[in-house]
């Protein structure tokens, strides 16, 4: 096993872990903790692709690390400011019983 | 030609326009639609006495003849020519329509003063007259026979113009289907005219209908039974002559117009409708006295005019003697007269004929309106048995009726009806044919006379009958009063023109004669000697004597003693019940026609609707039966089968609809396993799907 | 190195399970702190280690405080051990199996990946800063931009309503 595919299935369970987190936790800062471990697991791909890709395109990899940590520490703000929000007005952070999201 | 013909078009223009204004005034416009068509008609005068003028200034040996032609309409090699004609004939008719009229127009702003539609019937009047003047210059026939029908319009329209009343709108119906029935031999003469010849236009310098070449070649042709095409065409315009000029048997219309109000029985008595077919004989008078070459004495068509209106003038006479209108009594004896102005053209030529139609003008309009103005002044009364004695009450009135009456009936020598009269009998006396027209119109001379005077003494003479009040002034004391000077005026002006014609055309000084006719152009110098002659003298000693045989009769019969009692049988009644039970019937024509010609059309539109009514209608009621079943079948396949269907079709698609709508829970975890199966999705699909 | 590497991967993989799974809100916020560390460990041993120390700064330092302090805010009197999870558990188990099988699967199956070829070199912070701050311009300015919006429609979504708005609110 070479040490690209090593990194590579160990991205791939904790994408795994977090996705199962995100579906089946009710509470809704946890599922936002599940699709952050997914946002992690996606930046430890692209550095293990940086590291032992086998290309010559210099820093791009950690270049897209580093904005996809930004981009994830701007979702998790809003998020977290919208499940404060929904608290607020239906006393709940339950994501089953968000049920208005329809027509 | 100089520049009075060639604005002698605005003579019928002006008054149609004017009835084209007076149409679009408001109703209460009553001062301006008066002076409107009073001011078109006045103007028209004024050209139409330059047009005399023009006509008289140039003397030509066969007489001054001025056309205008102008293509209106042109199809491969046919052209419809419009335009005029300005020749004596015209120019003494468009003078004559033009006064006579005018002095009706102004005579009815007296007698219309209370009518609410006062506009309206200006506005007639003035299509009315605008259309006789048109008919008058018409350069061809069909341009003639489009002003006839536009007369036939006018005429309909006044005589109803009271349509609220049963009998007017009666009367107008009756005035233009009859006029209708002679108009079809009128179009039919004039569509084969057309066909013979290739032209309507009368006169086209050398080629009109009317000119030597084109009469020659129709007198040439015989048709069938001796009959030349001339004559066949002559016969088929002669009914409708006869149609608008109330000849029998199409007489029928006349008296009834009396429905209308008196100035519109003035206007087409006198002036306008009934002079169109006496006019329009004289206008076509070429083609009517055209004989084949060789052939002596008058054309088959001239001998039937003249029998037609000799027998018209005595049959109209008798009717009149036995009536009781006022009105009516004058119709019948209009239709009298135009039966001897007939009777001249047959006889005399366009010159005699004419002649008795110009003074007749005069005359008969002056009574009319005179009877107008008795009317106006008793309230609406036309039976002569309840008038009597308005000579006291109404003396101008009474003054020019007389005046009237006496032309009419032909007192010597100082009336114009006298000397018309005499002119036919003339003609009649010298007729190679027959002597029978002659003594036909001695007889109807007679009549003329008798029934006037019947007339006078019931109207004017007596005791007033209208009231209960009786003695002296019953009349005053009834209200009965002069009319008002609009209304008097014309009628001492008319009572000069009737008196005044007449010495234009006695045989010392035939002066309109030779105007109108060049073949009498040799006798324009006065010659009181011609008066003098025998043949002439015995005449008038014959007519002299006939006019005093029937005033004494009538005076004999009537005068002697004081009718009282509106209800008292008249005096002929007495002696002759039956003839003059038959006479009051107007010897029944109208049952007559109402026994024939209207039950037979009854009968076929009785036949018309039971076929209607059964086969047609069976036909109907079957398609529509057939049509209502396979709209019922269609209904049931559609509610059925179609829709049935279609609903469940529909339901189906509403309920699984409603299922996917189910899908959309607004749960988020539900829509995050979405998420997540469809990226499951199509990772396998990129993976192992082939779509690398 | 291999060891760590093992270390770090079962660190990373047993830690997230426990965030995951565990019913007190607060053990699953330290075990998520456990996670980001021990991934931020795993980048250093890829030879990223700018990148580990954001990571350690950014999610560690700062994300996982926001959530720690979004879960004392949003903390409800009793909480019912059932209400953990949403119904159908399995459901979103399985889903979640399937996506990472598949995952897994596609990187065993794939012959394409490089095997055992040279680590790229590590770079600098400073070639780092440079490619960001020349090529990279437009996407830094981009996220700047971002993340400035992003603090913006916070703020706006967390501010407290006005009382006359809040009144009408539905209470459960």
């Amino acid at each position: 096993m070479s040490p690209l595919e090593r990194y590579l299935i160990v991205a791939a369970l904790l994408f795994g872990v977090g996705l199962a987190g995100a579906l089946t936790r009710r509470n809704a800062i946890l599922a936002l903790a599940g699709i952050e471990l997914m946002l992690t697991a996606v930046n430890l791909n692209l550095i293990a692709f940086w590291r032992h890709g086998g290309h010559d395109a210099g820093a791009a990899g950690q270049v897209f690390v580093l904005f996809v940590i930004a981009v994830a520490a701007a979702e998790t703000a809003v998020g977290l400011a919208l499940i404060i929000a929904l608290f607020r007005h239906r006393r709940t952070v339950h994501l089953d019983e968000a049920d208005q999201l329809r027509g | 030609m100089n520049g009075v013909v060639h604005q002698l078009w605005l003579v019928p223009v002006l008054p149609l326009l004017a009835a084209g204004v007076l149409a679009l005034l408001p109703r209460r416009a009553r001062r301006v639609a008066a002076g409107l068509a009073i001011g078109a008609l006045a103007v028209s005068l004024v050209l139409a006495l330059a047009a005399l003028a023009a006509t008289r200034a140039a003397p030509e040996p066969e007489g001054f003849r001025a056309v205008v032609n102008f293509p209106w309409l042109a199809w491969g090699e046919h052209t419809l020519m419009l335009g005029w004609v300005l020749d004596p004939l015209a120019a003494a008719m468009l003078v004559m329509v033009c006064l006579v009229g005018l002095l009706i127009f102004i005579y009815s702003v007296g007698y219309m003063a209370g009518d609410e539609n006062f506009t309206r019937f200006f506005c007639f009047l003035s299509l009315f007259a605008g259309a006789m003047l048109a008919v008058v210059m018409a350069n061809s026939l069909l341009l003639l026979f489009i002003a006839w029908e536009l007369v036939g319009l006018a005429s309909y329209l006044l005589i109803g113009f009271w349509y609220q009343k049963p009998a007017a709108a009666a009367a107008a119906k009756k005035a233009f289907l009859t006029t209708r029935v002679g108009d079809l031999g009128l179009f039919a003469g004039m569509l084969w005219l057309y066909a013979a010849t290739g032209t309507l236009v009368f006169y086209d310098e050398g080629r009109g209908c009317l000119e030597a070449s084109a009469v020659n070649t129709l007198a040439g042709r015989t048709v069938t039974a001796g009959l030349t095409l001339s004559a066949v065409i002559s016969l088929l315009v002669l009914l409708g002559a006869a149609g608008k000029s109330g000849q029998f048997p199409l007489h029928v219309w006349l008296p009834d117009a009396m429905e209308g109000p008196t100035p519109v029985s003035a206007l087409i008595h006198a002036a306008t409708m009934v002079a169109a077919g006496v006019f329009l004989v004289a206008r076509m008078f070429p083609l009517f006295a055209a004989v084949p070459p060789g052939a002596t004495g008058p054309s088959p068509a001239l001998q039937a005019v003249a029998w037609l209106g000799a027998g018209t003038a005595v049959f109209a006479a008798l009717i009149a003697v036995a009536q009781t209108d006022l009105k009516r009594i004058l119709a019948y004896s209009t239709v009298s007269q135009l039966g001897y102005m007939f009777l001249g053209l047959g006889v005399g030529g366009v010159a005699v004929g004419m002649f008795h139609l110009l003074t007749h003008a005069g005359f008969k309009a002056l009574l009319f309106l005179g009877a107008g103005s008795v009317i106006h002044g008793c309230h609406g009364e036309q039976d002569i048995r309840r008038l009597g004695g308005l000579w006291r009450a109404q003396p101008i009135t009474f003054a020019t009726y007389a005046v009237g009456m006496m032309a009419l009936a032909g007192v010597p020598l100082l009336f114009s009806g006298f000397w018309s009269k005499e002119e036919i009998l003339h003609g009649a006396l010298g007729w190679p044919v027959s002597r029978g027209p002659f003594w036909l119109g001695v007889a109807g001379a007679l009549l003329t006379a008798f029934y006037m005077t019947r007339q006078m003494v019931f109207v004017f003479f007596g005791p007033y009958r209208g009231a209960a009040a009786a003695g002296r002034d019953a009349a005053a004391a009834d209200g009965v009063h002069e009319s008002p000077p609009v209304m008097t005026v014309p009628l001492v002006l008319l009572a000069v023109g009737a008196v005044v014609p007449g010495f234009f055309g006695t045989p010392a000084w035939p002066a309109l004669q030779a105007y109108l006719d060049p073949a009498h152009a040799m006798h324009l110098a006065p010659d009181l000697r011609r008066l003098f002659s025998a043949e002439v003298l015995k005449l008038m000693a014959l007519s002299t004597a006939v006019v005093l045989a029937g005033l004494g009769l009538g005076w004999w019969l009537y005068g002697r003693r004081p009718i009282t009692d509106p209800a008292a049988p008249d005096a002929l009644e007495l002696a002759q019940p039956g003839l003059f039970r038959l006479l009051r019937e107007k010897f029944r024509v109208d049952e007559f026609y109402a026994a024939t010609v209207v039950r037979w059309h009854a009968a076929w539109a009785g036949w018309g609707d039971l076929l209607d009514r059964w086969l047609w209608g069976g036909l109907v009621w079957l398609v529509q039966g057939l049509a209502l079943g396979l709209a019922w079948v269609s209904r049931l396949v559609d509610e059925f089968a179609v829709n049935g269907g279609f609903d469940a079709a529909c339901a189906r698609l509403v309920r699984s609809g409603r299922r996917v709508a189910g899908l959309s829970t607004g749960r988020l975890p539900g829509y995050l396993r979405g998420v997540a199966a469809g990226a499951l999705a199509l990772g396998l699909l990129l993976l192992w799907g082939g779509c690398r | 190195m291999e060891t760590a590497f093992q270390l770090l991967a079962a660190g990373v993989l047993v830690a997230a399970v426990a965030a995951m799974s565990l019913r007190q809100l607060v053990h699953c916020a330290l075990c998520l702190v456990a996670v980001f560390a021990a991934a931020a460990g795993l980048f250093l041993t890829l030879g990223a280690e700018f990148l580990a120390f954001a990571q350690v700064l950014v999610y560690v330092g700062a994300i996982s405080i926001l959530i720690v302090f979004a879960m004392l805010l949003t903390r409800t009197r009793a909480v019912d051990p059932a209400d953990l999870s949403v119904r159908p558990r399995a459901l979103g188990i399985m889903v979640a199996g399937a996506v990472t099988g598949l995952v897994v699967a596609a990187v065993l199956a794939s012959g394409a990946l490089p095997d055992k070829t040279a680590a790229t070199p590590a770079v600098p912070v400073r070639e780092l800063g440079r490619e960001l701050m020349t090529q990279q311009v437009p996407a830094l300015l981009a996220v700047g931009l971002l993340l400035t919006a992003a603090l913006i429609g916070a703020v706006v979504l967390a501010l407290r309503e006005p009382p006359a708005a809040t009144g009408k609110e539905p209470r459960p």
